[in-house]
């Protein structure tokens, strides 16, 4: 399956955001999570069997801009609808993985019309006091595949194709690539990632499926309650033997699970 | 030359086995190392050294804010100064916090800067620092993306709120007031002397100098490893067309004076290395929040940074080390005065904030060096440094003449 891409001007060229693009079948908008779209992502690659994948990249992410006018959940929730006009979709299935996730929620609790399908995969944006999720701000690049992964040897082969983080400039490199993207993503997600997402579930009218990695060890199983909880007839799917990038260790599950909303 | 003798308060009793133990000396360690009643003694002990520097003629009293630190235990630094302002007379209160971003509303600031020059008679110097990512963003919570639009409106807002002579409505981003009306109104108009710790954000150097700023370097490596970062700033200065006065410089700098280079190393070397290797103690992952830098400054200065971190391995340093490599400028007031000539030039910086308290040095040892130092070394290089720009003004603090004044400070 081919995965092109495209740069594409959004509310009136406030921003220009990279759309990754492919497949043939019924339309799916992706909001990746804070980590972005891996080279040669494996998620996008299984969705586009089986859909038309639209999968911009947040500004602040690659060569998308305009990050500096995001500033808050609003700003973020109503840029996702602004991507959607410029794509020209109506009612795509709405897909976002974690900080994509809560940034999908917040869309279709806005504006419940709009989206009638909505698949959560290990969405972050609720707090629960009792389960803190891990800081990821705080982290050492190469503590991070051990949060995000099951299999962590694998899944640290993934994040760094080709590169080393012993190295000094594939290190610098990274560094800075991620200090802007999760510079990006703090807007949401520091110190504590939530901004009232809870209250506001109950508006959400979209047919909801919410996927989570069994051993995920970033944002924990236990958070997936709390949205079934509180989204009016939203379903659970666990997929075992995956971490919090789940849809990267076990795509064909995940897809599986997603056309269960066709 | 203008010497700030400055203090950073540390907490003197971080256990021995310290670094092993805990992974950082800031945001996450645990108060069960702290004793608030040892505490009441360390404030005053440090309060006491505050104010015998003065009467050993120092320009400056510098205090600074931290959060969540064992070796900052000032969270406010206008306490502080309140404390010192009836306790001293002559010296500046050199005030290296407020972190204005943090402060909300920040015309807080405003009022409490205020305060502190009325009382203080004018003798208030303020600095302004975005603040560290440890202390505004895992201490204080500030996202870190927004940190810097947030401190240029708090800016704004404080400039202003003394500016102004009627109350006036500000609708910032972050801050919304329908009435700023700042009373009382500082001394010295119209503004207190503003210095701006930086750590070579190319938009701190361009902020300095759109203001006529001083722009500090507090680093604790040493002057050596400073040159490449003020050299940067000095060249910013040329490109804006900025006169060259020193004083649009400062820098902070480790001072361990004694009588010879071998006493110095026996007096202060236990408690130099306490300071590198226990107050320094903090974990990578605290030490520059995502977005807190911008990408400009980031593709700058990365592989240096990564390098430096690298080679700055602080428990296999050496007092020879610390001393050979500029960490430390200590030895005989000889050694000491060559040092700091080498210093000023090197870096060009009218401004020296001394530290001479360092790490968990007791109190007849930090006299000791600063007697020396303030007796044998500072008139020189007053003398000395610099005279071409002796009757520079415009970066120091101008307070009340003398006879105006209240005499309060104890004696």
């Amino acid at each position: 399956m081919t995965i092109t891409s495209r740069l594409i001007d959004v509310a009136g060229g406030r921003n220009k955001v990279r759309v990754y693009e492919g497949g043939d079948g019924p339309p799916l908008f992706y909001l990746h999570g804070a980590g972005g779209l891996m080279r040669e992502d494996r998620v996008i690659a299984a969705l586009a069997r089986h859909y038309r994948v639209y999968a911009p990249l947040l500004p602040g992410y690659e060569d998308s801009v305009g990050e500096e006018r995001l500033r808050d959940m609003l700003d973020v929730t109503l840029h996702g609808y602004d991507v959607m006009q410029a794509l020209g979709l109506s009612k795509p299935l709405v897909v976002g993985h974690s900080m994509g996730g809560m940034i999908a929620a917040e869309m279709a609790a806005i504006a419940p019309n709009e989206i009638e399908r909505l698949a959560l995969i290990a969405p972050a944006g609720i707090w629960l006091p009792e389960h803190p999720i891990v800081d990821i701000f705080a982290l050492l690049p190469q503590e991070f595949p051990g949060y995000l992964f099951h299999d962590v040897e694998a899944g640290a082969k993934l994040m760094t194709p080709g590169g080393d983080m012993n190295d000094v400039k594939f290190l610098a490199e990274f560094m800075i690539a991620n200090a802007r993207r999760l510079g990006t993503a703090g807007k949401m997600l520091f110190p504590i990632p939530e901004r009232g997402l809870s209250e506001r579930l109950y508006r959400i009218k979209a047919r909801t499926l919410v996927v989570w990695g069994e051993n995920d060890r970033l944002i924990p199983p236990v958070y997936a309650h709390e949205f079934i909880k509180g989204i009016s007839g939203a379903r659970l799917t666990t997929i075992p033997q995956a971490g919090h990038l789940v849809g990267h260790e076990k795509p064909d599950a995940l897809v599986e699970a997603l056309r269960t909303l066709n | 030359m203008k010497f700030t003798w400055f203090h950073l308060m540390p907490w003197p009793h971080l256990p021995d086995d310290f670094r092993e133990k805990y992974r950082s000396v800031w945001v996450d360690i645990p108060t069960t190392l702290y004793d608030a009643k040892r505490g009441h003694h360390v404030y005053h002990d440090y309060f006491d050294q505050l104010e015998y520097a003065e009467t050993m003629g120092f320009d400056a009293l510098g205090v600074n804010e931290h959060h969540a630190n064992a070796y900052g235990l000032m969270p406010s630094p206008n306490l502080m100064a309140a404390a010192l302002a009836r306790r001293t007379s002559k010296a500046a209160i050199m005030v290296l916090g407020d972190s204005i971003a943090l402060y909300n509303p920040p015309i807080r600031v405003a009022e409490e800067f205020a305060m502190l020059d009325v009382m203080t008679g004018g003798r208030l110097a303020c600095g302004f620092p975005v603040g560290t990512s440890m202390d505004t963003n895992y201490a204080y919570g500030t996202i870190p993306a927004l940190t810097r639009e947030k401190y240029n409106e708090a800016h704004e807002l404080i400039m202003r709120a003394w500016r102004e002579d009627e109350p006036f409505a500000f609708n910032g981003r972050y801050t919304k007031l329908r009435y700023v009306n700042c009373w009382p109104k500082p001394i010295q108009r119209p503004r207190p002397p503003i210095f701006i710790p930086g750590g070579g954000s190319i938009e701190t150097y361009d902020f300095c100098l759109e203001f006529d700023y001083t722009y500090c370097y507090l680093s604790y490596s040493g002057y050596m490893r400073a040159k490449q970062l003020m050299e940067g700033y000095w060249e910013r200065v040329a490109k804006a067309g900025k006169d060259e006065s020193p004083y649009r410089g400062g820098f902070a700098q480790v001072i361990c004076v004694a009588d010879t280079d071998a006493e110095a190393e026996k007096l202060y070397s236990k408690h130099v290395h306490y300071f590198y290797n226990r107050c320094l103690h903090v974990y990578p992952g605290f030490a520059d929040a995502p977005g807190y830098r911008t990408v400009k400054t980031l593709q700058a200065n990365m592989i240096t940074q990564l390098t430096q971190a690298q080679l700055r391995n602080y428990p296999t340093l050496t007092w020879k080390d610390l001393v050979d490599q500029g960490y430390v400028i200590a030895g005989s007031p000889k050694t000491v005065y060559d040092r700091m000539v080498d210093l000023a030039k090197t870096l060009r910086v009218g401004n020296i904030f001394g530290l001479f308290q360092v790490g968990d040095m007791p109190s007849d040892k930090v006299r000791h060096s600063t007697k020396l130092f303030a007796e044998q070394v500072m008139p020189k290089l007053k003398a000395e440094l610099f005279q071409e720009w002796k009757n520079e003004d415009r970066f120091w603090i101008k307070p009340m003449q003398q006879n105006e004044r209240r005499q309060v400070a104890a004696e």
